[in-house]
């Protein structure tokens, strides 16, 4: 006969208001193998867990019910205790009588939320009686880690890992490190040079004995689960051979043909062979295979014969690498918002409506006009800047819901960099409300109005057109009631940041989730930031959603705090729900084999004394395996089964009902 | 401008019959003021568009019904094209002027336009304008 | 083209009356593209306005009538006027998608109209179903690289969801026809900004509006360069006119310029006769820029 114990939770106010514990607890005395029965205040406060392992203890219990709330919240907490009492964790499990049922029952006579509480104790316990001892898988660690993204969050997250001493493999799809900080002009608050704080760490990843970098790649192929992954990764083709690059540039400037340059946002143009700025890290081009007239149609070739060492090889082709890695971090970052959709706007219309991007550029030492402020148009150096926020933020009809965070801040930003460039200019902001939530960032912002002048208009635009070579900005400012029209020079709009175009596809290549702005989803918003709903693969960055540098940087180091505790331990423990072949009745129809979402059944062969295959039969890769169920309901010979929810167990609780 | 703020004011049942009629919801309205900036009569109006729907959200009934504005606007549906939250301030001006013209209280008596235009402007002038000032 | 013979039109209020050569124009025009424009045996107003308001049943009736009159001759209707584009277009919309409103409707007008129609303007039949690569093999006069300004107003634009004819930011649709017709389409930012509307007969403020409004059109079209403007709809047309003769009268060296519909010169460049055009009944005439242009 069992001995098992029931212990009920008032759970302060949330559960004995509507549900009268005490009773459930009387109820279950009677019940056959139920040799304890309790109710009490806080189960999951100290005094609590101690009173369960002493009672666990002195009555000799060989099984515990918790009446309580959900799982989710404590049942690791009373699991610990009864281990730690000497009972096997798998042999607790707890009812939920709170979340579906006292929280949801309104009844003051507490009638149909104690019924409901009784019929739900009864039945785990009656689930109870069939749990087995389980032990918690084992699985062995790789202690090497991906990180997908070279911008500052992914390289944060890289030389956090590797400084602690593991081996990381960072992809970055362009040809060089950096991401969107690389662009930047100066930073907000402290406005210090963007390059000058970022090329730093470039170099020292490139230097890093731990890292190993892919510039121009791209992760193609995940396999495995947490402490075990495989990544497929393709190298595209550079056509140049980088063991032997020097970096000296003889064949860029050799090269005849140019196009828009997609660092710079089209403001310069680049050659066909290039790197995309001249900080880039690493300092080696990449041919740009479409406009090659080499590789198209065996026209040109001009670099090739300058080039010293001899590296361009035009027949060079991607290349697939495999790596194994213990963990992933995510850092592939945003993009601005495509500005086609406003139309009333003119940008791409009028050269020198631009985003917010470009202007850093134009106000970068490294920039297409060495940081001097210049109209696309006609490189005249422009009196009046209007600067209009949230294009596309918080716009539900045409662009995104949300708010993209950063732009207040970098628009103040701009307004800033404009005076101490162009003393006599004077800028204009149109914006809805100034958001600098930030340490010096309300500073920072009343500065460019009161220092720098900025004036600042509450209210958006509603067009921009060009009369007599001026950019008319319409707009409105609520606060005085009034339109406005500006003649201006120049206009900045201040895009909305949204998830990469190819965000989706990762995600589902890697197992993770993403909203429906196709961010990538946080295991929870507050409380576990960095992690996925898939082990072992963390996020850094904008990737999550908008934010700047300061709190990108914070999210890769987080991410990489998360990959070393990660690899402290040797082996890595799995709760033992997985499912389990009866191998005897298994008929190899492998529909288990078709059914399972994680691909974690194999066809395994068994063979007799003189190594002849006799048959085959599925067997579940305890490592991949979820425990999600699904081969359980798709094996017709019932030889599948879950351990800690196996059908016996089901049933018993169904019949207990 | 001074207004004393009331519960009734926030419940104000002339605004929400407003709503009602004009399947409008004065809610959304976050002020940006595009309506306002874009409106090719914000100018002649009293309160543009965007102020009108800030007065309807404070439940200034009175305000709301005695600014020119409702009579100014042309329902040319730009402040609609552009907002951001979807709201149709053209048609809450049309709104505001059916309540006035379902009591039949004429905006423009007809006598009053004169016999050139009348017969020198398009009918649909005439249709139109009689559509919207006259009950 | 074939089946492209007979296009059920609605004239609609104004287009048999103050608009004639606006008509007449654009069924000559039909002709030598080889179909007929083909007014409907019954019609009456559409109301020259759609209602704003959701709950104004009554301004639905006409409208809706008339496309229950359309749904007769056949399984779309044609329009020259934006305002009846407009109106047309929307109400169909709403019966169409409305069951509830639909339904009262039908017991209004006692007839069953399910919205099914397609509600077209004429300029879209020259775009769509002609196609203006064959409007420009039709060429036999063409406009001589004059710098024409395509004004659309409101009208033709928006809703755009419910309207839309063109991209309500930057249309081109009548700038396409008058390329195919040998003009030189010039763009101007006012071209999709209100003329005054109906506040033309507002009274005094209302007036004042028109003008303001109709002078900025004209200003930012001749400002861009704009030669002569051409319009879709009679009460731009109207507006514009009145406001050019304000201005001329009010500002000394007032640079004047032709408003004509489009349907005019379209008329003219596939070679009809001049003298069955309606030149002479706009206000500003096109001809003696057109003869100076040895069109
Ligand atoms: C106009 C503007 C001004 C700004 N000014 C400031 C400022 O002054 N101060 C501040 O704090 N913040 C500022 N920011 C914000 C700042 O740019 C971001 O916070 C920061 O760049 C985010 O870094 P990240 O690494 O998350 O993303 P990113 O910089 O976007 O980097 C992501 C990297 O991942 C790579 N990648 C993408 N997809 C893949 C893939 N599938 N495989 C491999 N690699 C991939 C990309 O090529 C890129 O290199 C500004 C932003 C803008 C738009
Ligand atoms: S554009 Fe829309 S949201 Fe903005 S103020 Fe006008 S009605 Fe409100
Ligand atoms: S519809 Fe009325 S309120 Fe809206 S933009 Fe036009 S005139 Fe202004």
């Amino acid at each position: 006969m069992p001995r098992i114990g029931v212990f009920v939770c008032q759970c302060g106010n949330n559960i004995a208001s509507t549900v009268d514990t005490a009773k459930v607890a009387e109820e279950m005395k009677d019940m056959p193998g139920v040799v304890y029965t309790a109710d009490y205040k806080f189960m999951c406060s100290s005094p609590g867990q101690e009173s369960l392992k002493e009672t666990v203890k002195e009555h000799k219990l060989d099984g515990i019910v918790v009446a309580a709330c959900s799982p989710h919240m404590h049942e690791k907490t009373f699991r610990k205790a009864c281990e730690k009492a000497g009972l096997n964790p798998y042999k607790c499990e707890i009812a939920n009588i709170r979340e579906q049922c006292s929280w949801v029952h309104h009844d003051e006579t507490k009638k149909t939320g104690t019924i409901k509480s009784i019929d739900l104790t009864r039945m785990t316990l009656e689930r109870l009686k069939r749990n087995k001892d389980l032990t918690k898988i084992s699985i062995p660690i790789t202690k090497r880690a991906l990180v997908i993204g070279g911008g500052v969050a992914g390289i944060q997250a890289a030389l956090d890992i590797a400084d602690g001493g593991r081996d990381v493999i960072l992809v970055e799809k362009e040809p060089s490190l950096g991401g969107n900080m690389a662009k930047l002009s100066e930073t907000f608050p402290t406005m210090d040079c963007s390059q000058c704080i970022m090329t730093p760490k470039m170099v020292e990843v490139e230097l890093h004995d731990r890292i190993t970098l892919y510039t121009y790649s791209e992760v193609e192929k995940v396999d495995g689960y947490i402490g075990n992954f495989t990544v497929t990764i393709r190298k595209k083709a550079r056509f140049v051979d980088e063991d032997l690059c020097t970096g000296c540039g003889d064949c860029w400037n050799k090269c005849p043909f140019k196009i828009d340059s997609e660092f710079e946002h089209g403001l310069t143009k680049r050659k066909v062979i290039y790197t995309p700025f001249p900080q880039a890290v690493p300092n080696i081009p990449v041919i740009d295979k479409e406009n090659c007239p080499k590789i198209q149609k065996d026209k040109c070739g001009a670099c090739a014969l300058v080039c010293g060492p001899e590296c361009i090889d035009f027949t060079q082709e991607d290349k697939i690498v495999t790596e194994d890695v213990g963990a992933i971090v995510i850092a592939t970052g945003f993009d601005l918002m495509k500005n086609s959709k406003f139309a009333e706007y003119g940008y791409g219309k009028y050269k020198d409506v631009i985003n917010g991007l470009q202007f850093e550029r134009l106000a970068s030492a490294s920039g297409p006009t060495a940081g001097e402020i210049q109209r696309p148009s006609d490189g005249k150096v422009p009196q009046s800047i209007v600067f209009i926020q949230c294009v596309g933020s918080r716009n539900e009809e045409k662009g995104v819901s949300y708010c993209s965070k950063i732009c207040c801040m970098y628009t103040a930003k701009h307004t800033m960099l404009y005076k101490h460039k162009v003393h006599d200019g004077q800028s204009y902001v149109f914006y809805m409300d100034i958001r600098a939530g930030g340490k010096r960032y309300e500073e920072f912002t009343r500065k460019a109005i009161e220092e720098d002048g900025a004036m600042y208009l509450r209210g958006r635009v509603s067009r921009v057109y060009e009369k007599n070579g001026k950019l008319v900005v319409q707009g409105a400012d609520t606060l005085s009631g009034s339109q406005v029209v500006i003649e201006a020079d120049m206009v900045v709009l201040a895009t909305a940041l949204v998830s990469r175009d190819n965000a989706a596809d990762l995600a589902q290549k890697l197992g993770v989730g993403y909203d429906k702005h196709k961010f990538f989803s946080e295991y929870h918003p507050k409380l576990k930031p960095v992690e996925t709903v898939t082990g072992g693969i963390y996020l850094a960055g904008t990737c999550v959603g908008p934010m700047d540098i300061p709190e990108s940087v914070s999210m890769g180091s987080a991410a990489a705090s998360k990959v070393q505790a990660l690899f402290s331990a040797d082996m890595l423990d799995r709760e033992p729900i997985t499912a389990e072949v009866a191998e005897a009745t298994c008929n190899a129809c492998w529909d288990c084999v078709t059914a399972c979402p994680y691909t974690a059944i194999d066809r395994t062969e068994i063979k007799n004394r003189k190594g002849e295959v006799v048959s085959m039969v599925a067997r579940v890769n305890k490592g991949l395996c979820t425990g999600c169920g699904t081969c359980v309901a798709a094996c017709r010979s019932k030889t599948i089964d879950l351990a800690g929810y196996t059908d016996e167990q089901v049933y018993a609780a169904l019949n207990a009902f | 401008m001074k207004f004393k703020l009331k519960n009734e004011n926030i419940a104000s049942e002339f605004v929400a019959h407003i709503e009602k009629i004009t399947g409008e919801n004065a809610k959304r309205c976050y002020q940006c003021g595009n309506c306002t900036g874009g409106c090719p009569v914000s100018f002649k109006m009293d309160h543009g568009p965007c102020q009108i729907i800030r007065l309807m959200q404070m439940g200034q009934d009175e305000a709301v019904q005695e600014a020119n504005s409702m009579w100014v606007c042309v329902g040319c549906m730009q402040c609609y094209s552009r907002c951001p939250q979807g709201v149709s301030a053209a048609n809450i001006f049309e709104g505001l002027r059916q309540v006035v013209l379902r009591k039949g209280e004429d905006h423009q008596e007809i006598e009053d336009i004169p016999m050139p235009l009348l017969k020198g402007a398009p009918q649909q002038a005439l249709v139109c304008g009689f559509r919207k000032f006259v009950s | 083209m074939s089946e492209l013979k007979n296009i059920p039109y609605y004239p609609g209020c104004t287009l048999n009356t103050v608009a004639k050569h606006f008509e007449d124009s654009a069924k000559e025009s039909a002709e030598t593209l080889g179909f007929t424009l083909s007014e409907l045996e019954q019609w009456n107003c559409c109301g020259a306005s759609y209602p704003l308001s959701p709950d104004n049943i009554m301004g639905l009736t006409g409208p809706a009538k008339v496309l229950f009159e359309a749904s007769k001759a056949g399984e779309s209707v044609t329009t020259l006027c934006s305002v009846c584009y407009n109106v047309l277009k929307r109400t169909n919309k709403t019966v169409h998608d409305d069951k509830e409103k639909r339904e009262t409707i039908s017991t209004f007008i006692e007839a069953d109209y399910d919205g099914s129609l397609e509600v077209t303007h004429y300029l879209e039949i020259l775009r769509d179903t002609v196609g203006f690569s064959k409007v420009k093999e039709s060429v036999t006069r063409p406009l001589k690289d004059i710098k024409i300004g395509a004004y659309y107003g409101c009208m033709l634009l928006r809703p755009f969801e419910d309207v839309g004819i063109d991209d309500h930011e930057a249309p081109t649709i009548i700038e396409d026809l008058f390329k195919a017709l040998g003009a030189k389409p010039v763009d101007f930012p006012n071209k999709i900004e209100c003329c005054g509307a109906h506040l033309a007969v507002g009274g005094k403020e209302g007036d004042d509006v028109v003008k303001q409004l109709s002078t900025c059109v004209m200003r930012s079209a001749v400002g861009s360069g704009v030669e002569l403007i051409v319009t879709s709809c009679p009460l731009c047309q109207y507006n514009l006119e009145q406001s050019q003769e304000k201005a001329v009268k009010e500002v000394s060296g007032y640079n004047a310029v032709p408003i004509v519909y489009f349907t005019q010169l379209l008329g003219l460049a596939l070679g009809q006769d001049e003298a069955k055009l309606g030149f002479e009944k706009n206000v500003w005439d096109a001809r003696p820029l057109l003869k100076e242009r040895e069109v």
